[in-house]
């Protein structure tokens, strides 16, 4: 299948496969065969540990790389730039053609294939957000298209899409935050073929959960940090190399701040435990203990800035939305073929009001839901402040969408209540946009 | 590129709006409120600002410059005079509702005859206040049914019926009139007949008490052989069973997203005046706190808010649709489903969170909130119900007749 493995070694397979060479020409991505020389930078921190050892197998920058801002017309647009729009229907057709097969099984198997999983890093998603010097193809930052990607394979299925894009939600928050060390340290292995497993740890196993004021604290010393606490829900966390977690720095400071750590799965002595959960099963969810966690001064990402950390948990909250939009929107779809095959008292039962208005309403709510979503990562790509478009979007994804994974189930009846159609699924996996924080980065 | 802010180029006449708002409606709402089928003789001057706003190109008065799909020139993405129209109409009933309703020449008529008439037509009744009679005492959503009937004779057509629930009848000069050729023909025999105000047999005979937008008068009518030129049918005479009720339908697709951004202006208002109290009352309104480490006023009015919002995005959409020559029929009745209800839902949760502040009837501010609850219902019956709305959107996701899903 080749262009985009061999030659590049940017694996971008599913994407050329749909976009066709223009788009590859178009990003840049021919130019540099060189860009494969990295593949030696990405296994330097695997499994090997120390920070100053992967800080050594790559280049070192003066100053941390960040992607451009895309800038706007000024004018009100709803439709996709032609590669946003290439990027997204690539993420579909592997939707649709993949993960919608696997899902079942990976649902069953409380895992993500590993095929898919690669199938996900093919497209290209994480290293489209990595600076070039990076051995990344990103050039501009765009939040509006990570939405996009979100949305197209969690139609597919919302437990595969996190497992597959749970690496890249720690390879951008390194691109929108690291400083250079931790940045060369880093990304050149997640542009990669073969990405390292890494997750965004913020939730934690307490009931009124405020992301804002997490339990697990982060002591200053006089080498670095030491953690203790929980995390939960964190995404195939066992077989992870690289966390970034969330936990209440004290500083000797009146009161702790919540800032993002950097922690190297190898020699940090973390313990793990199986988390199933409601949904996301193919995530393979896991709870992560920090019992006196050690870690050096430089694992502190963005100099603890609490702007930073409130960004990214917006950005996460983000991910949810778009997450929850494609969710939404496979039901929608599912839901209308089946009520107008399914006949009840002789007629096909979307000829009822009550059936036919309860379709509508999905559709509508789906659309307010894409919408807020979009404006929130809009703002947030542009540069404006999208606490409040953030803060709608959530509240809209949360409770509309988990209104149309129940309605859909409804709609379905007792077909809705087996696992013969994903709906059952659906349900289960759209509760986690209301209660998820984290693991995804837009 | 994705963007769905305010469009810089529309920010001027946002502001102008908003001042219109601010200055004129606000302080005479609850005066005219009190004071049923009194015209607000304050709007006379904005009849010619508006004028100007619609002539000026980029459209953006309360919607009367209607929509007319000539054939484009321009490539790629446009922001023309049905975002600015929304825009517009946003700001103004975020002042108030009932005046939007009745400013001069901004009739629903003057948006049916800037949608469907010729050239000729245009020209006729320009600058004239044009109102809108469809429904009649047995028939509202069902305006299939409408009885009144237009019969040919000589250069005239002759007109017999009953006609209720026409917003600004009284105040405007002239009156479009929908009545059908032949009763027996369907929807396609139903068009629309300019009648201007004083024609013989044409008799105001009712202006109806109500429970909101009192500033805006709704009359009935009695039509009793009114003779009106031939030159006065909108559109196509032709009984073409093809192009069925396009008429109608092609006026609702344009004034569904007007009635949508009406609704957002209103719950606008009624949100931003809560969130006044909410805060001198102490809390927080904090967006990242989740929703349950909030106060429940705080979690509830973040609630509100996102249905407003979802509301204004889909009214937006639609209007950028239509701009853009985009089919939006679907997406114009999502809006108009979802700000109809939300603004509803938003005004009436205000009040119960401003608690006597809010039910009390006051002059400005939250003493205002009362009389928005009570305007905001007509926002979800009129211009197509919920329930219609609902059928439409249906019908076209589910690919059913309006035989089949009735």
């Amino acid at each position: 299948m080749g262009i985009g493995g061999k030659t590049m070694g940017l694996g971008l397979r599913a994407l050329n496969r749909f976009a066709g060479l223009a788009l590859i020409d178009r990003l840049g991505l021919r130019k540099p065969a060189e860009k494969a020389l990295y593949h030696g930078a990405r296994l330097g921190f695997r499994g090997a540990g120390s920070l100053a050892r992967g800080l050594g197998a790559t280049q070192k920058l003066l100053k941390p790389a960040r992607l451009a801002r895309g800038s706007s017309s000024g004018l009100f647009d709803l439709t996709p730039t032609e590669e946003q729009a290439m990027l997204r229907d690539a993420a579909a057709s592997f939707a649709r053609e993949t993960l919608r097969s696997a899902a079942a099984a990976a649902d069953a198997a409380g895992a993500a294939p590993l095929e898919v999983l690669a199938g996900i890093n093919e497209l290209g998603i994480a290293a489209m957000s990595i600076p070039e010097a990076f051995s990344g193809v990103g050039s501009e930052r765009s939040a509006v298209t990570q939405v996009l990607i979100h949305e197209a394979l969690a139609y597919g299925d919302m437990g595969l899409a996190v497992a597959g894009l749970a690496p890249s939600a720690v390879s951008t928050a390194l691109v929108l935050w690291g400083d250079e060390a931790q940045q060369s340290a880093y990304l050149p292995a997640f542009a990669g073929e073969h990405a390292p497993v890494a997750a965004l740890a913020v939730n934690e196993p307490q009931p009124l959960f405020d992301p804002l004021k997490p339990q697990l604290r982060a002591r200053c010393t006089a080498e670095g940090f030491v953690l203790d606490g929980v995390k939960s829900l964190v995404p195939r966390a066992d077989q992870a190399e690289l966390l970034i977690v969330a936990a209440a720095l004290d500083d000797g400071a009146p009161q702790p701040r919540p800032a993002l750590f950097l922690v190297e799965a190898a020699g940090a002595k973390l313990r793990y435990a199986a988390e199933p959960a409601m949904g996301l099963r193919a995530a393979s969810t896991m709870r992560v203990e920090f019992d006196a966690v050690k870690l050096p001064s430089a694992a502190l990402l963005g100099g603890g800035d609490p702007t930073i950390y409130r960004d990214c948990i917006r950005l996460a909250r983000l991910g949810w939305c778009a997450l929850a939009v494609g969710t939404a929107q496979a039901a929608l779809d599912h839901v209308i073929p089946y009520v107008n095959e399914r006949v009840a008292f002789g007629e096909p039962i979307s000829h009822r009001q009550s059936v036919a208005f309860a379709v509508a309403d999905i559709a509508i709510e789906l659309e307010g839901m894409r919408l807020a979503t979009w404006r929130a990562a809009s703002r947030a790509e542009q540069g404006l402040d999208f606490a409040r478009a953030t803060a709608i979007a959530r509240r809209l994804c949360a409770d509309k969408g988990m209104r149309i994974g129940s309605d859909a189930v409804q709609l379905l009846g007792g077909h809705g209540f087996v696992k013969e159609h994903p709906v059952e699924r659906w349900y289960r996996d759209l509760r986690a946009a209301a209660v998820m924080e984290g693991v995804v980065l837009i | 590129m994705i963007n769905l802010e305010t469009p810089k180029k529309f920010r001027r006449l946002v502001e102008q709006a908003h001042q219109v708002a601010t200055e004129l409606f606000r302080p005479n709402s609850r005066r005219y409120d009190r004071a049923e089928h009194v015209y607000p003789k304050e709007l006379d001057m904005l009849g010619a600002l508006l004028d100007g706003m619609n002539a000026g190109g980029g459209g953006g008065g309360a919607g009367a410059a209607g929509v007319r799909r000539n054939g484009g020139e321009d490539e790629g993405n446009r922001n023309g005079s049905n975002l600015a129209t929304v825009l517009g109409t946003m700001e103004l009933c975020w002042g108030d509702v009932g005046f939007l309703l009745t400013m001069p020449r901004q009739g629903l008529g003057n948006s049916a005859i800037a949608s469907v008439a010729t050239d000729e037509q245009l020209e006729r009744f320009k600058g004239k206040w044009a109102a809108m009679a469809i429904t009649e005492p047995h028939c509202g959503s069902d305006s299939a049914a409408i009885r009144t009937t237009a019969r040919l004779d000589g250069d005239h057509y002759v007109l017999n019926g009953e006609k209720i629930y026409v917003t600004a009848g009284e105040r405007a000069e002239l009156v479009v009139v929908w009545a059908t050729l032949d009763r027996n023909a369907g929807r396609a025999a139903i068009k629309p007949f300019v009648v201007e105000k004083g024609t013989p047999g044409f008799e105001l005979v009712r202006l109806e008490h109500k429970l909101g937008i009192r500033a805006s008068d709704t009359a009935a009518f009695v039509l009793k052989d009114v003779r009106v030129p031939r030159e006065n049918l909108l559109g196509d005479p032709a009984i073409n069973v093809d192009k069925g009720f396009a008429g109608v339908m092609q006026t609702f697709d344009n004034t569904r997203p007007l009635v949508a951004a009406m609704a957002v202006g209103l719950a606008r208002a009624c949100l931003e005046e809560t969130r006044k109290l909410i805060e001198q009352a102490g809390i927080e309104l904090d967006d990242d706190a989740p929703a349950y480490a909030q106060h429940a006023a705080a979690s509830e009015y973040r609630r509100l808010e996102a249905d407003y919002e979802a509301a204004r995005l889909l009214t937006l959409q639609a209007a950028w649709m239509a701009d853009n020559r985009k089919p939006n029929s679907l997406q114009a009745s999502m809006a108009k489903a979802k700000a109809g209800r939300s603004c509803v839902e938003v005004a009436l949760k205000c009040v119960e969170l401003a608690g006597t502040l809010g039910y009390a009837e006051g002059e400005h501010g939250a003493g205002l909130l009362e009389k928005w609850a009570r305007d905001a219902k007509i926002l979800d019956i009129f211009e197509g119900t919920q329930q219609i709305q609902q059928l439409i959107i249906a019908r076209r996701l589910l690919g059913k007749t309006s035989a089949e899903l009735k």
